[in-house]
C-alpha cells in the first residue's frame, strides 16, 4: 500500500520501476544509486545489479533442474521431474524439426534454453510486487526490480545475441561471398544500379529483427507488471487479491506466449539464415 | 495548455489507440479462427498453435504503445 510509507501513487510506481544500479557517482566514487537522478548521472557505465542477479539465478535454476533430471533419468518408471523435462525436450524438439529447415545441432538446445529461461524470467511477474522488494529493503537495499525481462538491457542482450548467431551462421553456411551477395543483390536482383536500394532494404531487415524481438518482450512484460503495480498502488488491501488473481490468470497465458514467440521467431530467423536463395 | 496537460492527453491517445487496435485485431483473429475451425474441425490443433503465435505477435505493438503511454503518465 502506498499510504503506509508516505509515498504518493506516482512515487510508489516510480520506485517499483527503478533498477538497483551500481556505477560511478558524479563525484567519482563507485557505489549504488539511491535516486533516479543518480542513475541518470551514472550514464552508460553502470550495471543493473537486480536484473543481472535475478537472471543469473533463474538461469542457474534452469540448468540445475534439467541437469538433475538428466542425471537421475531412469528407463524404469519416471518421476514427475523427469516426465516434465522429457515432455519439454520432446515438444521443443518437434517444433524445431517442423520449422527449422537447415542442419544444425545447436538450434534445439538453444530454443529450449531461450524458452525456459525467458519463461522463468517472465514468471517472476507473478510474485506479488511488494514481496521481494520489501524483503530486500530490510537489508537496506533501496531498489529491487524483480522481473528481469522488464529491463530492456536483458531483452536487447538476448535479441542481439540472436542477431550475432544469424550473421555467424549466414557466413558459415553461405560463405562470406554468399552473405554479402545476399545483402547486395537480394530483393531487386543483380544490377549494379540497384545495389544501394538492396543494401538499404536488407540492412534494415537485419536490424529491425532484433529490435522488434526485444521490444515485443519488453513491452508485454512491462505492461503486465505495470498493471500489477497499479493494482497494488490504487486499491485497498482487502480487495487486491481479486483483480490480482484475475490478471495473474490472463498473464500466465501472456508470459507463456511471449516466451514461445521469442523462441519461435529465433528458430525462424536462424532457419532463414541457413537457407540460400 | 500547460505541459502536464499535454502529456496526459498524449498518453490518453496512445492508450486508447492501443486498446482499439488490439481489440480489432483480436476480433478478426478470433473470428477467422472460429470460421476455420467450423469448416475443418480436424485442423483445430494446428490452427490453435498458430493462433497463439499470432496472438503474441499481435499483442506486441499495442503493448509497446500502452507501456509508452503509461510511462508518460508515471515518470
Amino acid at each position: 500500500m502506498s499510504s503506509e510509507h508516505g509515498q504518493t501513487t506516482g512515487e510508489y510506481i516510480q520506485h517499483h520501476l527503478t533498477n538497483l544500479t551500481y556505477g560511478q557517482h558524479a563525484d567519482g566514487s563507485w557505489g549504488i544509486a539511491h535516486s533516479a537522478e543518480e542513475v541518470k548521472e551514472m550514464g552508460f557505465a553502470a550495471i543493473n545489479l537486480d536484473t543481472m542477479g535475478w537472471s543469473i539465478v533463474l538461469g542457474a535454476l534452469f540448468i540445475i533442474l534439467f541437469r538433475l533430471a538428466a542425471r537421475k533419468a531412469t528407463s524404469g518408471v519416471p518421476g514427475g521431474l523427469q516426465n516434465f523435462v522429457e515432455y519439454m525436450v520432446e515438444v521443443i524438439d518437434n517444433i524445431v524439426k517442423e520449422s527449422f529447415h537447415g542442419k544444425n545441432d545447436l538450434i534445439a538446445p538453444l530454443a529450449l534454453t531461450i524458452f525456459v529461461w525467458i519463461f522463468l524470467m517472465n514468471a517472476m511477474d507473478l510474485v506479488p510486487v511488494d514481496f521481494i522488494p520489501r524483503f530486500f529493503a530490510l537489508f537496506g537495499v533501496p531498489y529491487m526490480k524483480v522481473v528481469p525481462s522488464t529491463d530492456p538491457n536483458i531483452t536487447f542482450g538476448l535479441s542481439i545475441s540472436v542477431l550475432c548467431l544469424m550473421i555467424f551462421y549466414s557466413i558459415k553456411v553461405k560463405g562470406f561471398g554468399g552473405f554479402t551477395g545476399e545483402l547486395l543483390f537480394q530483393p531487386f536482383g543483380k544490377n549494379i544500379f540497384l545495389i544501394p536500394a538492396n543494401l538499404f532494404l536488407e540492412t534494415m531487415g537485419l536490424v529491425v529483427k532484433p529490435i522488434s524481438l526485444a521490444l515485443r518482450l519488453y513491452g508485454n512484460m512491462l505492461a503486465g507488471e505495470l498493471v500489477f503495480i497499479i493494482i497494488a498502488a490504487m486499491l485497498p488491501l482487502w480487495i487486491q487479491w481479486l483483480p490480482y488473481f484475475a490478471w495473474a490468470l490472463l498473464h500466465l497465458l501472456i508470459i507463456t506466449i511471449q516466451a514461445f514467440v521469442f523462441m519461435m521467431l529465433t528458430i525462424v530467423y536462424l532457419s532463414m539464415a541457413h537457407e540460400s536463395h | 495548455m500547460e505541459i502536464e496537460g499535454i502529456r496526459i492527453l498524449a498518453a490518453a491517445i496512445m492508450l486508447s489507440c492501443a486498446g482499439v487496435s488490439t481489440a480489432i485485431g483480436f476480433a478478426m483473429l478470433g473470428g477467422k479462427f472460429l470460421e476455420g475451425a467450423a469448416r475443418q474441425p480436424e485442423m483445430v490443433p494446428v490452427l490453435q498453435t498458430k493462433l497463439f503465435i499470432i496472438a503474441g505477435l499481435l499483442d506486441a505493438f499495442s503493448a509497446i504503445a500502452a507501456v509508452m503511454g503509461l510511462l508518460l503518465i508515471f515518470t
